[in-house]
């Protein structure tokens, strides 16, 4: 293991002394400069062939100034040193142009931040060629059965540094491999993605196999009519579905009253089987340990037994209401505050085996799509299931259904779980990734029905 | 930026690519917000980087980078070529493009006034008028406003001898009323939701949009709708506003007829679609009265899809889509046209920056205006709902079962608009609900709206497209079932 050259902590120091020169010969002494460089690889496959493979290498600074009670940001990809006094200068005199605010806090103090280590040579030596024979492998699963593989491998190694004017120096480096495939038959479809920061973690040939077997279960998918049924979702279902709620975790949106949580934390509000956490230092989690600000990200358990316990609080929320920051903060300055990123909910010891054998008329569900807030307070969202719908009758697979189009509150939907399994980091299209169980669900609301 | 681009191709040449296409982009934006009385997001950007596409060996290769020095334009060329040949390791078959001519061409969009010369204070004054002016209603509790602006120069080199330098401005404006009371969260947005409108304009379109005028009525409005009856459930006439039938066209039309999903390169993401080959030329896609034009060149309008040549080098072009009802046209690029037998593409390769590939994107897909006046649009229905901007939208993955909110519809009774009703939402299948149409308000009320926040392609790229559109009739359209 080792770490990320592509942005050395001497390069960080070096950019960031010229930062606070420019802004010095500008009569501006409070300065936060956020700075990233990364690579990203995807070989991208459709009809069982490479279409698309790319790379893209690309860094950034982006400087904060601060200037008498008023805040700004300027952003550049260019390092050199004209460039960097460049965007110092344009920070400091869009600052100026705006009003004080009385409630902007100085910049954040250093505080210690734990290591967490994510940077593996496995995905930052990924290459066009490895990448290319994974790919091959995993179509090499489907074209004898005369099925159709679509899908991406991608390597991404990245740094991020976030310095201070108050000696606040924050660094982090992480590699992110994933894999997904999407394997098509006549009239039917499977799906299957993981994601890890060791790509050595990652089964591409296990999930070529699991997306084949889905597309070869659910060929001539029957219709069902719409209704309520009970549901087992499986972990990328739930995570793009139970992640659109929580944006809502946050101090500022209650303040602003535009979260569903609204008058509604401290309460039951979902099953007491129900529990959620914010946990960045998680073994299956991913992400840096410091928040836009550089406060170091704590722990939060967000729900417990269906009460929600805890929501996140950037500094400038928890200087508000007298409390101690999360580390959830954006970068300021900005409208939403602050959200928890580093789900991690937790399961229960049923596996999805056993809950279709418990299950005497129902739907198992792969993978859902294109989900959007129909309510923002009783949190109805809608969507659709894609690529891998089964009916379970009798607590048996009875073969592929057409898709239906969902009109769920999630609310409701967390008050309903009857099972839960283990708890996996999962990776869907619609959320950031979590680490969740696979959870079954009486009444979920099926509302239409499509035509495949 | 023009020796970046030769040095860029020339790199590539030298290793043996085929065929290579190099986009040098330097950008600049400003985004000023406001939210209850105070700055919000105020930033400005620049980023300036270089895209090298290429095929070798039958297959296609990209690498980009912000390294713009002479090593780093010699390791991106070198790169994009490896991948090409790693590509070879899962080749079926030679990629072949449909030919096109070289252009050495320079152009910008036109801009009356340069957003850049307007200070961020004065952004910042009139945004924070428009918030005092929402925040004087009472029960509004929490408003938001917001304006961007770009200027983006792209200069695109390509080894059959192509040289094109275009410049885009784009300006974006918009603001939100928001009231929660009781259970209910309700919004209101002008002149559209996604941040309002976006145009290929300067800050013209700042002035145009008249944003303080209208921020009483929408502040009064989301407050409103707290009072009035639910949208209710069962089929009835339905009317859109411009804007909502803008997206509708978006997500019903303009994503089904992209060439690449057709021919499944986004199986894995976007999905695929109902608009398969043996459909064109036959599919009754809509009534009679429905024409819808794919549109990219500057006389259809300043819209987000409008430019004179695609990150292919493919001119600027117009195409149906929709004939009379019948459908009649995809959207393609260089690669897809020759797939299906075509001569040329006609222009609609898009790249969300230098650092991504162009794909098959939604240029200007618009539905043509109609003959009907206002009158006649809304007179045509005894029973109907008329709904207004969006507020909630989906598809599935290949376009045919949809469902739309809207932030806020009204009663017709009589061709009258009656009592106010909150919480509107329709759905139905792509083609039966175009085959529905019975009625489309005149050129005099056609808008080119924009869409900033269109996503496809892994990597996910993001794009704005635009989409003209006048109030529409739809008749037996299913109503309210997100609320069922």
């Amino acid at each position: 293991m080792s770490e990320s050259e592509l942005l050395p902590r001497t390069r960080c120091e070096e950019i960031f002394g010229r930062v606070t020169a420019a802004a010095k010969s500008e009569g501006v002494s409070d300065v936060e400069v956020m700075m990233g460089v990364g690579s990203h690889a995807l070989t991208r496959f459709a009809n069982n062939t490479i279409h698309q493979n790319v790379a893209e290498r690309g860094g950034y600074i982006s400087v904060r100034a601060l200037v008498d009670g008023r805040t700004a940001r300027a952003n550049t990809n260019r390092l050199d040193p004209e460039s960097i006094r460049r965007v110092t200068q344009d920070a400091i005199a869009i600052t100026r142009l705006q009003a004080v605010d009385p409630e902007l806090l100085p910049l954040a103090d250093p505080q210690p931040c734990p290591a967490v280590h994510r940077f593996f040579d496995s995905t930052a030596g990924s290459t066009p060629i490895s990448r290319a024979r994974a790919v091959k492998a995993a179509i090499e699963v489907a074209e004898p059965e005369s099925l159709t593989a679509a899908g991406i491998y991608s390597a991404t190694q990245s740094t991020l540094a976030l310095l201070n004017s108050r000696g606040l120096f924050d660094y982090y480096s992480e590699t992110m491999a994933q894999f997904s495939i999407t394997v098509m038959g006549a009239d039917s479809s499977g799906w299957a993605k993981a994601s890890a920061c060791d790509a050595a973690a990652l089964d591409s040939l296990a999930l070529a196999r699991s997306a084949a077997a889905k597309a070869s279960g659910s060929t001539g998918p029957r219709e069902m009519p719409p209704g309520r049924y009970t549901v087992i979702l499986e972990p990328a279902a739930v995570l793009d579905l139970v992640g659109q709620m929580f944006g809502d975790f946050s101090a500022t949106a209650i303040a602003d009253e535009r979260s569903f949580l609204t008058g509604r934390t401290q309460e039951r509000l979902f099953g007491d089987n129900i529990s959620i956490a914010d946990d960045v230092y998680h073994a299956a989690q991913s992400g840096a340990p410091f928040d836009g600000e550089g406060v170091p990200r704590k722990k939060l358990t967000l729900v417990e037994g269906g009460v929600v316990r805890q929501v996140a609080y950037s500094r400038q929320a928890a200087h508000k209401a007298g409390v101690e920051p999360t580390g959830h903060g954006f970068p300021l300055p900005n409208e939403l505050g602050e959200a928890p990123m580093n789900i991690v909910m937790a399961g229960g010891d049923t596996t999805v085996e056993q809950m279709i054998a418990s299950t005497d008329h129902g739907l198992l569900v792969t993978r859902l799509w294109y989900i959007r807030e129909v309510d923002p307070y009783q949190k109805i969202m809608t969507g659709m299931t894609r690529d891998g719908t089964f009916l379970i009758e009798g607590g048996r697979i009875a073969g592929g259904v057409r898709n239906f189009r969902f009109n769920q509150s999630l609310v409701e939907l967390l008050s309903n779980v009857e099972a839960l399994s283990a708890a996996v980091r999962a990776s869907g299209e619609e959320a950031f990734d979590m680490v969740v169980p696979a959870m079954k669900a009486h009444n979920f609301h099926f509302t239409e029905v499509t035509r495949f | 930026m023009k020796d970046l681009a030769r040095n860029a191709l020339d790199a590539a040449v030298r290793r043996g690519a085929s065929y290579a296409d190099v986009r040098v982009i330097d950008e600049r934006e400003r985004h000023v917000a406001t939210k209850n009385g105070k700055a919000g997001d105020v930033s400005s950007s620049s980023s300036l980087g270089l895209g090298v596409r290429v095929l070798d060996n039958g297959c296609w290769g990209f690498a980009a980078t912000d390294n713009l020095s002479a090593e780093g334009i010699e390791a991106a060329a070198a790169l994009a070529v490896e991948i090409a040949r790693a590509s070879g390791i899962a080749k079926k078959q030679d990629v072949t493009l449909a030919p096109e001519d070289k252009y050495v061409v320079e152009w910008a969009s036109p801009c009356r006034i340069d957003p850049f010369s307007i200070s961020v204070d004065q952004n910042l004054a009139l945004l924070l008028k428009i918030d005092e002016e929402l925040r004087r209603q009472d029960g509004v509790t929490l408003a938001e406003t917001s304006m961007s602006f770009s200027r983006t120069r792209q200069v695109f080199a390509s080894s059959i001898g192509s040289l094109i330098d275009q410049t885009r401005h784009i300006t974006g404006a918009g603001f939100v009323a928001y009231s929660y009371k009781g259970n209910e969260i309700q919004k209101r947005s002008y002149p559209n939701s996604f941040g309002g409108q976006h145009q290929l304009k300067g800050y013209e379109l700042v002035e145009e949009l008249d944003l303080l005028a209208h921020a009483p009525r929408i502040a009064d409005e989301a407050v409103a709708l707290h009072s009035a009856e639910q949208c209710p459930e069962g089929v009835f006439d339905l009317i859109l506003d411009s804007s909502q039938l803008g997206l509708q066209i978006h997500e019903s039309v303009g994503h089904p007829i992209e060439l690449d999903r057709v021919l499944g390169s986004e199986a894995n993401y976007a999905g695929m679609s109902f608009l398969t080959l043996d459909k064109l030329g036959k599919l009754r896609y809509g009534s009679d009265q429905v024409n819808v034009v794919c549109d990219a060149r500057l006389e259809h309008g300043p819209g987000l899809g409008t430019f004179a040549f695609d990150d292919e080098g493919v001119p600027a072009q117009g195409t149906d889509i929709i004939r009379d009802g019948l459908f009649v046209g995809y959207m393609t690029s260089r690669e897809t046209a020759a797939a299906v037998g075509e001569k040329r593409s006609n222009g609609t390769m898009r790249a969300d920056g230098w650092g991504r590939i162009p794909l098959i994107r939604m240029t200007n897909v618009s539905l043509k205006p109609g003959r009907q006046s206002l009158d006649e649009v809304f007179g045509g229905t005894d029973r109907g709902i008329y709904m207004e901007t969006n507020k909630s939208w989906s598809i599935d993955d290949k376009r045919y079962n949809f469902q739309f909110g809207c932030e806020i519809a009204w009663e017709i009774r009589s061709g009258k608009r009656g009592r106010m009703l909150k919480n509107p939402s329709y759905s139905g299948i792509s083609t039966e609900f175009w085959n529905s149409c019975a009625a489309i308000a005149g050129p005099e009320h056609w808008t080119l709206w924009g869409t900033p926040n269109c996503g496809k392609g892994q990597p996910e790229q993001v794009m704005g497209t635009g989409h003209g559109a006048s109030p529409s009739r739809f008749t037996g359209i299913k109503i309210g079932g997100a609320y069922e």
